[in-house]
């Protein structure tokens, strides 16, 4: 009862400091903030005359709005250049696998260095932790030659070409690598956390790990995957190097500011396409989204 | 007619492009379940073998020809010639430390490393503090955060437009920034083309996208801060101002250097700002773009390579310390 008053006072105390001035800072930092995003917005909904002859800030006096920009940048193609609706397809096609295949083999490795038992554990955490010095950058070219010509020591062939290149494949494998260390390190730190006495306790009723890790630790971690997945969905949504690396000639989202250059009705608009999926998926799971990027970094 | 034909095949493309992704999921998930299967199976001996080989195996392959073997094949090529040919000794990096363009990526690099975290973390701090106290802070904080969900492309491309300058001086603006300097009595000029000016205005596109990050953490390591000690200092009549400097600041100091190495990294390895807005251009090129250039615009793998290798070395006492303070903090669990 005691404690629970005490509370309440500080409760009490904090709303009594809760100042109108910061609030009205944060408001107008907040406000700021968002001005650049919705001048991209109102401005994709004009008309291209219009965007050419007067800032974004006029129409709240002179308003003026058509979709013609989003038909034209999503369905139209321009010369070699497929419509938007093309480049959609292809990121998926990249991201849904990106995603997938890190996160599956992450938590494998997340429960093996959590709850096996063998020498050097500490240690290869810390070096898959440290992994994340590598910057993508260093990887480049040496994956570039293994996907392109395979592997060979003098004329002994140890990992073929496999003829890869050029389909989507380099790409999820790139995507699968470069995101394995942080996937690893933030499951990790979530599954070494289950209680111990759970765990133990299926081991002596007779279930192996890979019944524990069916029935126990995987419905358990659903909250954490949940979180990574969001994260690495919206980094490889993102992504612009690597897929100009190993696109070759898969068109992503990302790329397609080059091509639509100095038309700012066409340039907007389709900034807006793909900036709307991942602001979506955000805001609809951005409980787990901060979660996820709090595991490790804070201690509860 | 040939319209027609066109957006068939583009159909075709459209379906076999979402068979494929459907077949390799489920290749991918049928594989998984084999293989868990079949290891069900097995007897315990077997099992006390196998469990490394599914659980750990694939992760340890892919860190290691994904991250670990290409790391020492740079560091190879970086002492190559253009196509790996020939050894060239020290060239590359003496090449990279007297070049005059290469000098402005490195003092670039070097200007986006010490800016672009401390002002991250600097607003995202103020906006932690602020929002901390506030009754309905969801709104504000998901405004700041938004960005970060916003790709750096998608970043680029808004910022441009903000920047953006009209060359006819009887025209109106349709740039904000040029706008309001105009507003202000300032004759606007072409931003995005004066140096130094310019890596200024591109740091400000990072640090827009990572103060959502900096707040967000910040703010839970504030609210992780025990009342009692607010509490106790306010009866000690502490003003706002030291109450700030002398108990929040010193209690979450640990979560700021977190943040700041996080973000220093990141700006480290910036390269879709630069690409969108200036292709590093107008001397605004920074260590990660350049490697891009020197390794698949110029072809030459060696500079490239000792680049990347520059790069590594920036970002390793970073990742170095946070190590360290990671085996700390286990430890002491």
């Amino acid at each position: 009862m005691a404690r629970k008053l005490r509370k309440r006072d500080v409760e009490v105390v904090k709303t009594h400091l809760s100042s109108p001035w910061a609030s009205f800072t944060a408001i107008v930092i907040a406000t700021l903030w968002t001005i650049p995003t919705f001048g991209l917005f109102v401005t994709s909904f004009r008309p291209s005359t219009g965007i050419n002859s007067s800032g974004w800030w006029t129409v709240f006096t002179n308003p003026e709005f058509t979709f013609t920009n989003y038909t034209r940048v999503l369905f139209e193609g321009r010369g070699a250049t497929p419509p938007l609706s093309q480049y959609f397809l292809n990121t998926f096609a990249i991201v849904i696998p990106s995603t997938i295949i890190p996160i599956t083999i992450a938590i494998f490795a997340a429960y093996a260095i959590a709850w096996f038992n063998f020498k050097g554990r500490n240690f290869l955490f810390f070096t898959i932790f440290a992994l994340q010095v590598i910057p993508l950058q260093m990887s480049l070219i040496p994956l570039l030659q293994l996907f392109s010509g395979g592997l060979h020591i003098g004329s002994f062939t140890v990992i073929p070409s496999f003829g890869i290149t050029g389909t989507f494949i380099p790409i999820w494998l790139a995507h699968t690598m470069f995101g394995l260390p942080l996937a690893i390190f933030l499951l990790h730190n979530f599954i070494a956390q289950l209680p111990r006495e759970l765990i133990e306790a299926a081991r002596v009723d007779g279930a192996d790990h890979f019944k524990l890790f069916r029935q126990i630790i995987l419905p358990l971690s659903v909250p954490a995957i949940a979180s990574f997945a969001i994260f690495q969905f919206l980094w490889t949504w993102n992504d612009l190097l690597v897929a100009l690396t190993f696109g070759g000639g898969k068109r992503e989202l990302a790329e397609m500011t080059g091509t639509r250059g100095g038309d700012w009705e066409l340039l907007t608009a389709g900034a807006f396409v793909s900036i709307l999926v991942p602001v979506a998926v955000f805001f609809a799971l951005q409980r787990y989204f901060v979660r996820g990027l709090l595991a490790g970094s804070v201690k509860g | 007619m040939i319209e027609i034909a066109a957006r068939q095949s583009q159909l075709e493309q459209a379906v076999s492009k979402l068979t494929g992704l459907t077949l390799t999921i489920l290749i991918f998930g049928a594989l998984v379940a084999i293989a868990f299967a079949l290891s069900e199976r097995t007897g315990e001996r077997v099992q006390r073998f196998l469990k490394y080989v599914i659980f750990l195996a694939p992760a340890l392959i892919f860190l290691f020809i994904g991250l670990v073997a290409p790391a020492f094949r740079t560091l190879y090529l970086s002492f190559r010639d253009a196509r790996g040919n020939e050894s060239v000794g020290w060239e590359n990096y003496q090449w990279a430390f007297t070049q005059p363009e290469i000098l402005d990526v490195l003092r670039n690099t070097g200007v986006w490393m010490i800016v672009a975290p401390i002002a991250s973390t600097g607003f995202g701090l103020l906006i932690a503090v602020l929002t901390d106290r506030m009754r309905r802070p969801g709104l504000v904080k998901s405004l700041i955060f938004m960005p970060m969900a916003i790709s750096f492309v998608g970043a680029g491309i808004i910022w441009k437009f903000v920047y953006q300058f009209e060359p006819n001086e009887r025209a109106p603006e349709i740039g904000l920034l040029s706008q309001v300097a105009e507003w202000f009595g300032f004759v606007p000029t072409n931003w995005l083309l004066v140096n130094p000016l310019n890596t200024f205005l591109l740091i400000v596109v990072f640090v827009w996208i990572q103060t959502g990050f900096a707040m967000v953490v910040l703010s839970a390591a504030i609210k992780a801060i025990p009342d009692e000690i607010l509490e106790a200092s306010m009866l000690d009549g502490a003003s706002g101002w030291k109450r700030f400097s002398r108990v929040t600041v010193p209690m979450i100091r640990g979560t700021i250097i977190v943040v700041l190495s996080t973000i220093t990294i990141g700006a480290l390895k910036v390269f879709d700002i630069i690409r969108t807005m200036t292709g590093g251009n107008f001397k605004t090129s920074v260590i990660a773009n350049e490697m891009y250039n020197q390794s698949f615009r110029a072809l030459n793998y060696g500079t490239g390579s000792a680049l990347a290798i520059i790069l590594f070395l920036g970002v390793l006492p970073l990742v170095a310390y946070n190590v360290v303070n990671l085996r700390r903090e286990r430890s002491e669990r």
